[in-house]
């Protein structure tokens, strides 16, 4: 299928937006349990994912860069397998840190 | 090929839009403007204003360029009287510009009453020399300047809004209009990509200083140009959010780096930096997505293409806003802010082109005089704060014609 929102293709649940990413976006609500066929491979959602969040499409080591975009956006802080959702529970800033509503709670 | 019918101004700039804003000069004076602005019962009196006693260059310069705006015909200032703010040299510089300009200080106009229908009268008196001067004369796009700002973005944003907004912006520059896209602290982490589109070795350098010192900025701060809804949304990270927000830029050559006020005068792309050179002193460069439009505003932008992902209702005085979001739930939940639903490329029912090219004819059909969701709705908002920023830094890499 067309790896960009560019092309018609509507039956992916996932969007890959650069070769090199470690990473895919939901187009729509994702369920645990839901098998993904991402540019031919299979990969099931480990978690309940939502509308415009990020999904592993490949192990990523503690550490390892982020790649979304096919640039860094940020790096894991813990082991990441395929079907994962990837967000702040897993992965940190390399710039700056990120303000959530339980921030104070969290200092 | 002509999109519309303007205003011609004095100094050979056109507006889309004939605003008569009424100006208060700290917030002491907000509420009789506000009365004078409801009273006067007229769709293109919008409020505008500063709320700090003590002088500021920075809001000065601001309050200069919107009341010249080419959206603008014509201002009523409103000054309490004992204020620091250098009423004398605002109104001298729209009289300068060729506009009907007229004070009310209220300590001098018999209070909160007799004020406001100073003000009134004012107005209809600044409305009739209006009329008098209105010159009408066609719009090309190459007259108009098109800023971009997001607001409430989430992970759609990146992926559906914001590229749309580049493919328009693409249509647009290569139309020979000024396009500017902005906030340096949302391209952290992206200095790379830009300085690669720089139009010469000296805009990269710039790119790349603004950035710098936006980062420093933000980490004084304590956090990043991120809210919580956008981690909600779906981004993790500030880089994260950068690379969706700078695909607004599109893809044409960037021209150069402008601070507020300062306005391109050759066409093509600008990224706006509005982080103060100066370290942290009146705290957030913006602290909120309004003193952002206000500032694209300062720097000539007659309509702004806003994107957004968990729904924003926010529209402006003086120049349109056009509202884009990528989130088709979003855009069901809220249809009736939302000019755009670019949702559409997540959902596969349009591609990006279509959304583009969707947004590129809204543009030319607002210049023209179509009303926009939050015009319709009566959203003036308007916002400015202390703030340093030097209107006279760094504009770089302007192509001398």
């Amino acid at each position: 299928m067309g790896s960009g929102p560019q092309g018609r293709e509507t039956a992916a649940a996932v969007l890959v937006l650069n070769p090199e990413d470690n990473v895919v976006v939901c187009r729509r609500d994702v369920r645990a349990g839901e098998s993904l066929v991402i540019e031919g491979e299979a990969v099931v959602a480990r978690a309940d994912v939502a509308l415009g969040h990020k999904i592993a499409r490949r192990l990523i080591r503690s550490g390892e860069s982020v790649v979304k975009y096919g640039m860094s956006i940020g790096s894991s802080t813990a082991e990441i397998q395929p079907g994962d959702w990837v967000h702040l529970h897993n992965m940190k800033s390399d710039y700056i840190p990120t303000h959530t509503r339980d921030s104070r709670e969290r200092r | 090929m002509i999109i519309a019918n303007g205003y011609l101004r004095a100094d050979g700039r056109k507006g889309i839009r004939n605003v008569l804003p009424v100006v208060y000069l700290v917030e002491c004076a907000h509420h009789v403007a506000r009365l004078a602005v409801e009273r006067a019962q007229d769709e293109q009196v919008h409020l505008l204003g500063f709320p700090g006693c003590y002088p500021n260059e920075y809001a000065l310069g601001m309050l200069k360029s919107l009341t010249t705006h080419p959206n603008v015909g014509g201002a009523v200032l409103i000054s309490l009287g004992c204020e620091g703010f250098d009423r004398e040299g605002l109104a001298a510089a729209v009289a300068a510009s060729g506009r009907p300009v007229e004070t009310v200080v209220i300590q001098e106009a018999g209070g909160t009453r007799g004020s406001i229908d100073a003000a009134l009268a004012a107005i209809a008196r600044v409305r009739t020399v209006m009329k008098e001067q209105e010159h009408r004369a066609p719009v090309h796009i190459s007259d108009l300047t098109i800023g971009t700002v997001c607001g409430g973005s989430d992970g759609t944003s990146g992926i559906a809004a914001n590229p749309a907004v580049g493919r328009a912006f693409d249509r647009l520059v290569d139309a020979g209009a000024v396009c500017i896209f902005e906030e340096t602290g949302e391209m952290i982490g992206c200095e790379a990509p830009m300085g690669i589109r720089a139009v010469s070795p000296e805009v990269a350098a710039a790119i790349t200083t603004s950035i710098s010192n936006a980062e420093s900025y933000y980490r004084a701060m304590g956090f990043a140009s991120f809210s919580p809804g956008n981690a909600e949304g779906g981004l993790s990270t500030q880089e994260e959010k950068s690379a969706g927000a700078y695909v607004k830029s599109g893809s044409r050559p960037i021209n150069g780096v402008i601070r507020p006020t300062q306005q391109p005068d050759a066409p093509g792309l600008y990224l706006l930096d509005i982080v103060p050179e100066t370290p942290p002193k009146f705290g957030f460069p913006n602290i909120s997505d309004n003193a952002e439009i206000a500032e694209l505003m300062s720097c000539g932008a007659h309509i702004t293409l806003f994107t957004t992902g968990r729904g924003s209702v926010v529209g402006s005085a003086i120049s349109p806003v056009i509202k884009i979001t990528g989130n088709p739930l979003t855009y069901k939940r809220m249809e009736g802010d939302m000019d755009v639903n670019a949702g559409r490329a997540l959902e596969g029912t349009a591609s990006l082109d279509e959304v583009g090219e969707e947004i590129f004819r809204l543009t030319l059909e607002v210049a023209a005089g179509a009303v926009t969701k939050s015009e319709a709705l009566g959203h003036r908002e308007f916002i400015l704060t202390y703030k340093s920023a030097d209107a006279l830094g760094t504009l770089c890499g302007m192509p001398v014609r």
